[in-house]
């Protein structure tokens, strides 16, 4: 295998265990160079200790992990040079200037001055922090700080930067433009490890994983999860539902045979649906029985269908040996 | 090839930012301690002098005034209070009024001239020790040399033994003098343990330490990076001390303040590096506060401070050979007040010196596992 087509990250069988927790249990994925790789799950699901052992900061239980290349157990300090980290909460000084800051991170990784001058004007460049150079961090929004953490983060140029919920707490408008800002670079090769809550930046991203209490349920592209079997249960589809009272219309749907599952999405419902009951015969169960319907159409499953169908059949597995 | 200091002069450029940016805040907690130092300085004389003292002069004559005004003269009773019976007496000492009781009894004067021997009850207060210490001292001198007068006066014979006591360094007894060198030491570890305490743990609270572990900063790196710029604001706060102690309190510096000035930056560098090991502890500001705080009393009451080392008991006198203050002080004192040189005091700054280098290697491991353990 050349350097070249080798994984920007490579976990295998990645086991840690705090005490008699196991948090992360048995993670194995692939993460290709140039991919910007979602990383999904809910809270305490491990995503954050997967980061650390990715990192360097917490020894593996058993399995092992390369980071680009570096075995992390035998060379963390090597890792730590390749890559850059953005925590979410952008971890900035705040009574440093925007300039202080970049300086600071860039002696860190020990570049020389004329390099860092450099890397200041590109970056300045790249993240539109021209007017705010002499400005105190704390004094920047939501969306500045972390643009200029991602700054600090990507001054010694590492092909892997790693994304701790990047767009927590932050207005649509920035986030839309540290999205822009993403893909722009990974268009130059530069691999992005992020977590997020988003489902709708977990749909932006090249490759998924979803891990939950501490084994990744779904790994795959976007389009691959939706079209998993698991999640497209032979002789089933999915149908949203709109309904000017999408409580009521709900508790009916569940009534209703031959409808599989059905959440509140909005003004509207998901179902699951069984190909027996088609969709003139599913609209006028809700007639017949005085619920108002505005419309209901065939949908391609989302990426939250997928984690909450997947996230069910998981729980099911689990509780089947004690029941 | 891994280089343990790592990260040590970016640390150290961003800590010296942070100083500069917020040199209000930091002067002010430079200042406290010299305020601190008025206080005591003005405030505190170690020497006993004026005790309250109740009187119950039952004889009245001649030979009794007389007796009263050498007490008075000792400069260390003030007679206060003047009674007529036990009850009262007793009274003046049992309710705090007066520390001392003095009763002469009815026949004193006629006991003195008939040449018999007289008695003089004194009651002593025995709740604080230096009072009492210094009330034994002073009656019991001043019953001997009216006793002596008087045997003296009867034969030619002169004093047998002349003691001639001499004080060398502080011959005043001036409190500030003696009170000041050591003073310096507890002031300096206060304002320089809490520098680096808080340092780091603001870092914890904000995160910035978790983002500094993933980047190729190494612990030692880090460490000194941030006690460097405090090294010098500590050593920026000794000189302040002795300046104002030179200056202002007229403490008189014996040695040679250059030598004071270096052996004060080992200090220095312990009590920081203590700082670092209760920050590598502490998981927040106030945290830290309630650890620093646990230094301070040993360091004021083994360390030979307020209380002679050599008097502890032995337990505590080992104990005091692993409290810093201990060895600032005999180099302050030393120098200051001794005139004391680099051929006596060269171990003491050794020890510091050890004992730093000890805590903040400790603290390094500490950042180490936690950066592991996290």
């Amino acid at each position: 295998m050349t350097a070249s087509d080798q994984p920007a990250i490579s976990a295998n069988h990645l086991v840690r265990r705090f005490g008699s927790f196991t948090a992360v249990n048995d993670v194995s994925f692939r993460v290709q160079k140039g991919e910007i790789f979602g990383f999904l799950g809910p809270n305490g699901s491990g995503k954050t200790t997967v980061i650390k052992m990715l990192t360097g900061l917490l020894p593996l239980s058993s399995g092992e992990a390369t980071v680009q290349g570096i075995d992390v157990q035998a060379d963390p300090e090597s890792v730590r040079e390749n890559i850059g980290y953005m925590s979410q909460n952008f971890s900035l000084y705040t009574d440093l200037t925007v300039t202080e800051n970049l300086k600071f991170y860039g002696r860190i990784y020990g570049l020389s001055a004329e390099r860092l001058r450099e890397r200041m004007d590109a970056i300045i460049e790249l993240n539109g922090l021209g007017p705010y150079l002499n400005r105190l961090s704390a004094q920047l929004s939501g969306g500045w700080k972390q643009r200029l953490a991602l700054g600090c983060a990507m001054l010694h140029e590492p092909k892997l930067i790693f994304l701790d919920e990047p767009t927590a707490g932050i207005d649509p408008v920035a986030r839309r433009q540290l999205w822009d800002l993403l893909f722009e670079l990974s268009a130059h090769g530069i691999t992005f490890f992020v977590t997020t809550h988003y489902m709708d930046e977990a749909e932006r991203c090249s490759h998924v994983a979803y891990i939950y209490f501490g084994k990744v349920i779904a790994d795959g592209t976007p389009d691959a999860l939706r079209e998993l079997p698991e999640v497209n249960p032979p002789g089933t589809y999915r149908v949203e539902i709109s309904a000017p009272h999408v409580t009521s219309a709900l508790r009916f749907a569940r009534t209703v045979p031959g409808v599989r599952s059905s959440t509140i999405f909005g003004q509207s419902i998901h179902a699951l649906i069984d190909d027996h009951l088609d969709l003139d015969h599913l609209r006028s169960q809700f007639l017949n029985n005085n619920v108002a319907v505005a419309e209901i159409r065939p949908l391609a499953p989302s990426l939250e269908d997928v984690f909450v169908e997947l996230t069910y059949r998981h729980q099911a597995v689990q509780e089947a040996p004690r029941g | 090839m891994v280089n343990p200091f790592r990260g040590f002069g970016a640390v150290f450029y961003k800590e010296t930012l942070h100083v500069r940016r917020d040199f209000a805040t930091l002067f002010f907690s430079l200042i406290i301690p010299i305020l601190q130092m008025f206080l005591l300085g003005f405030g505190i004389d170690t020497n006993v002098r004026q005790i309250n003292t109740v009187v119950y002069n039952a004889d009245g004559r001649r030979e009794s005034r007389e007796l009263l005004d050498r007490l008075r003269n000792s400069d260390t009773f003030h007679l206060y209070r003047f009674v007529n019976n036990d009850r009262d007496l007793n009274d003046a000492i049992i309710s705090g009024k007066c520390r001392v009781g003095i009763k002469i009894p009815v026949d004193y004067s006629d006991k003195l001239l008939h040449n018999m021997s007289a008695q003089v009850l004194v009651l002593i207060d025995g709740s604080d020790s230096s009072v009492a210490g210094q009330a034994i001292n002073v009656t019991t001198a001043i019953g001997l040399d009216e006793s002596l007068r008087r045997v003296l006066a009867t034969s030619d014979s002169a004093f047998a033994v002349d003691m001639r006591p001499k004080i060398l360094f502080n011959p005043d007894s001036r409190s500030p003098n003696f009170f000041l060198p050591g003073l310096t030491a507890v002031l300096l570890l206060n304002v320089t343990t809490f520098l680096t305490a808080f340092s780091i743990v603001r870092e914890k609270e904000r995160g910035t330490l978790e983002q500094l572990f993933v980047t190729p900063v190494r612990p030692m790196g880090l460490l000194l990076g941030k006690l460097l710029p405090y090294l010098c604001i500590g050593f920026f706060e000794l000189c302040m001390i002795v300046f104002a102690m030179r200056f202002i309190f007229s403490v008189p510096i014996h040695g040679n303040v250059l030598l004071l000035a270096f052996l004060s930056l080992p200090y220095i560098f312990v009590s920081l590096s203590l700082g670092i090991l209760i920050s590598s502890k502490a998981t927040s500001q106030a945290h830290a506060m309630q650890l620093a705080f646990l230094t301070i009393l040993p360091s004021i009451f083994f360390s030979g401070y307020i209380f002679p080392r050599e008097t502890m008991p032995k337990f505590f006198y080992v104990l005091s050979y692993f409290v810093p203050a201990s060895y600032f002080i005999n180099i302050t004192r030393g120098i200051i007040l001794r005139g004391a040189g680099w051929s006596h005091l060269w171990v003491d700054g050794l020890a510091l010196f050890l004992m730093g280098s000890f805590l903040l290697v400790t603290a390094a491991r500490r950042f180490h596992n936690k950066v592991i353990m996290a």
